[in-house]
């Protein structure tokens, strides 16, 4: 099938090279970043109300990182040869640092997951038999100390550890934005506030996601959702959004304001072909209809029933969460929807549902954090510290 | 410890204890960096072949002026390279530019069977072709970008891509403003114009130079100071691709118009 162009392109320019992976892994890396900005509110910054998130946004960046790499490496021509980015790192590239960020934010991420679960880890091990017994004395490394001044000794080196992971986790992400921002080929990513609309939206991402799954994880446990969680995650929800939302409106608006050359491309791109994922969507659908609930959610935060407070905050994260992918999508296939001839478009792209980049493959990718997080919490219980009285961090 | 083999600087006659862990350092790390990372025999150009490519630094030279759009140079392209059906390493665009209004540009199957007249209505004043292949250029975006080094530019000035290395991830197709590279659906890797580069190392021209019956294209030689195409470089009006994004292209054109990227 051969795509509907208009204009003039240059002949290498009909393809879409980036695919819908490379859509999901910002999307991913976005979500881990969120989600470990919220565990680390409360373990570094003591922030109390986050506390029954704290382990479990911890567990959902471990889980969600662990697939972060999958989508590239399907994208890959030759992903057999991926290690060559570490083995012969070219350091003009932006893109040859990934492999050092990714595994050494993926390393510090697996100690302190270590060091927040060391005591129930052994805890767990002394209580069973067996082929588990085994494993949980594996995972525990050899190391069985449980007294009050070796768990004061973990809180310290979680609280250094998540310190640590903010810059990781914001680097991580944000060089993301970085890859595209730095591209002068393509006036739709090059702009210096492309890492910083990344690593915002990222926050946006991750908090909402986290909003979703707690409260569900609630539900299925049939425990009570914490209402000073969820009126505390919907503001910074709120403030995240604001910031993100302004950066990706600024960009526009100075683009059309100063009417260069690229926005005679630009302006008939957000016009035409991303009418629905960039305005509709991004814009307002996933924008303004959630800045709205939030305002909802956090200036009448006082006079709120439990039950509307939840409900509200779960819509406007889904719709967040939505926002964020349409973000994503609108970046990286808008800014391949265009030719640098700067006289032609491609009108649509629609990604196939069974090819290898396609949205099964995709949607595949992101189911395995879930179930990763299950497995995670049949192993190690994210909440259950909680029952009981909570004085573990 | 002044005579120490690894100490490659003549002038260290006196090292002191920092400047000899520096420079032995270095020098370690550059042995090691230069065993990983270039292929044997890669420093004394290409094996076995009686070229130096300190010798050359390829220039290529378009008359815009001249070209008439037969396609010959992208079909002899094809044929030269095994270029994969719907890429391309060098196409022909094709300018109708009315009294008023938009100018009109094409490139049906770039350029590959020649252009059908033209049968628009427009008050067409101005029309010409340009031939466009990879610019070559000096300070290449689309080298910068690679993260594992498997794009490279050689001493003697083309843009090249080591098919063994090159991982797919595609990043410098995005960042070639001029659209010159894609990735390659049999190789899976990334693929561009080569400048005939096996048969420019053993004294013929490009496909598309050889073949060009109007000499519309032209091969030049920097380093050759007899070489025509430096005689028009050095007297002659020239003008390159998209100059505002510094890339410092190596393929200049001759009488290129405004409407032109």
């Amino acid at each position: 099938m051969f795509p509907e162009l208009t204009g003039y392109l240059f002949p290498n320019d009909v393809h879409i090279h980036w695919s819908l992976m490379i859509v999901m892994y910002p999307y991913i890396t976005g979500l881990v970043a969120g989600a470990f900005l919220v565990s680390s509110l409360y373990h570094v910054f003591g922030r109390e109300e986050f506390k029954p998130l704290g382990r479990f946004a911890l567990a959902t960046a471990l889980c969600f990182l662990a697939v972060a790499g999958l989508p590239l490496l399907n994208h890959l021509g030759h992903p057999e040869r991926a290690i060559n980015i570490v083995v012969t790192p070219n350091f003009t590239s932006a893109m040859a640092g990934f492999g050092i960020i990714f595994a050494s934010y993926f390393i510090v991420l697996l100690f302190e997951v270590w060091f927040v679960f060391r005591v129930d880890i052994i805890d767990t091990a002394a209580r069973s038999r067996g082929l588990k017994r085994w494993v949980f004395s594996v995972l525990a490394l050899g190391v069985y100390d449980t007294s009050p001044e070796a768990q004061a000794v973990d809180k310290r080196i979680t609280r250094i550890l998540a310190a640590i992971g903010i810059p990781m986790a914001c680097l991580l992400h944000g060089y993301v934005g970085f890859l595209f921002g730095a591209v002068k080929a393509n006036p739709w990513w090059s702009t210096p506030l492309m890492p910083v609309i990344f690593l915002f939206s990222a926050m946006v991402s991750g908090i909402a996601l986290l909003i979703v799954l707690y409260q569900i994880a609630m539900k299925l446990k049939g425990m009570a959702i914490d209402r000073d969680a969820i009126a505390a995650m919907s503001r910074w929800l709120w403030l995240f959004m604001i910031m993100s939302l302004t950066m990706e409106l600024l960009e526009i608006m100075m683009l059309a304001y100063e009417s260069a050359e690229e926005w005679e491309v630009i302006g008939h791109l957000l016009t035409h072909q991303l009418s629905f994922s960039f305005i509709s969507l991004q814009m307002v659908g996933g924008g303004l209809v959630p800045l709205i609930l939030l305002a909802i959610v956090v200036l009448m935060d006082r006079y709120m029933d439990d039950r509307i407070r939840n409900t509200l905050s779960m819509i406007a994260s889904l719709l967040l969460l939505l926002q964020v992918l349409s973000m994503r999508w609108n970046v990286v296939i808008g800014g391949q929807m265009f030719s640098k001839s700067m006289m032609g478009f491609r009108e649509a792209y629609v990604p196939g549902m069974f090819e290898k980049e396609g949205i099964l493959a995709a949607a595949l990718i992101l189911f395995i954090p879930f179930v990763l997080l299950v497995i995670f919490e049949r192993v190690l219980p994210t909440f259950s510290h909680l029952d009981r009285g909570g004085e573990l961090s | 410890m002044s005579k120490h083999p690894n100490c490659r600087n003549p002038r260290h006659d006196k090292v002191s204890r920092r400047e000899f862990l520096r420079t032995t350092g270095s020098a370690v790390a550059g042995a090691c960096a230069v065993v990983l990372v270039l292929p044997e025999g890669s420093a004394e150009g290409v094996e076995g072949a009686d070229y130096d490519w300190n010798q050359h630094r390829w220039v290529y030279l378009v008359d815009t002026t001249a070209c008439i759009g037969c396609g010959s140079c992208v079909r002899a392209c094809r044929a030269e390279n095994a270029v994969p059906e719907g890429m391309y390493r060098t196409w022909i665009e094709r300018y109708e530019i009315p009294a008023e209004g938009e100018a009109l540009v094409d490139s049906p199957s770039g350029g590959e069977q020649g252009f059908a007249p033209v049968t628009s209505s427009l008050n067409v004043r101005k029309a010409f072709f340009v031939p466009k292949i990879c610019n070559h250029c000096l300070e290449t975006p689309c080298t910068q970008v690679c993260p594992v080094g498997a794009s490279f530019s050689t001493r003697d000035g083309v843009v090249l891509v080591d098919q063994e290395h090159c991982i797919g991830c595609g990043y410098c197709v995005q960042a070639c403003p001029y659209g010159s590279r894609y990735i390659n659906p049999t190789t899976h890797t990334a693929d561009k114009c080569t400048l005939c580069y096996h048969r420019i190392t053993k004294g013929h021209k490009t496909a598309c130079v050889e073949i060009c019956p109007v000499g519309a294209r032209q091969l030049g030689d920097r380093n050759d100071p007899y070489d025509p195409v430096n005689e028009i470089l050095a007297t002659r009006r020239v003008q390159v691709l998209q100059p505002e994004l510094l890339t410092r292209p190596q393929c200049y054109y001759l009488g290129l118009d405004m409407e032109v990227r």
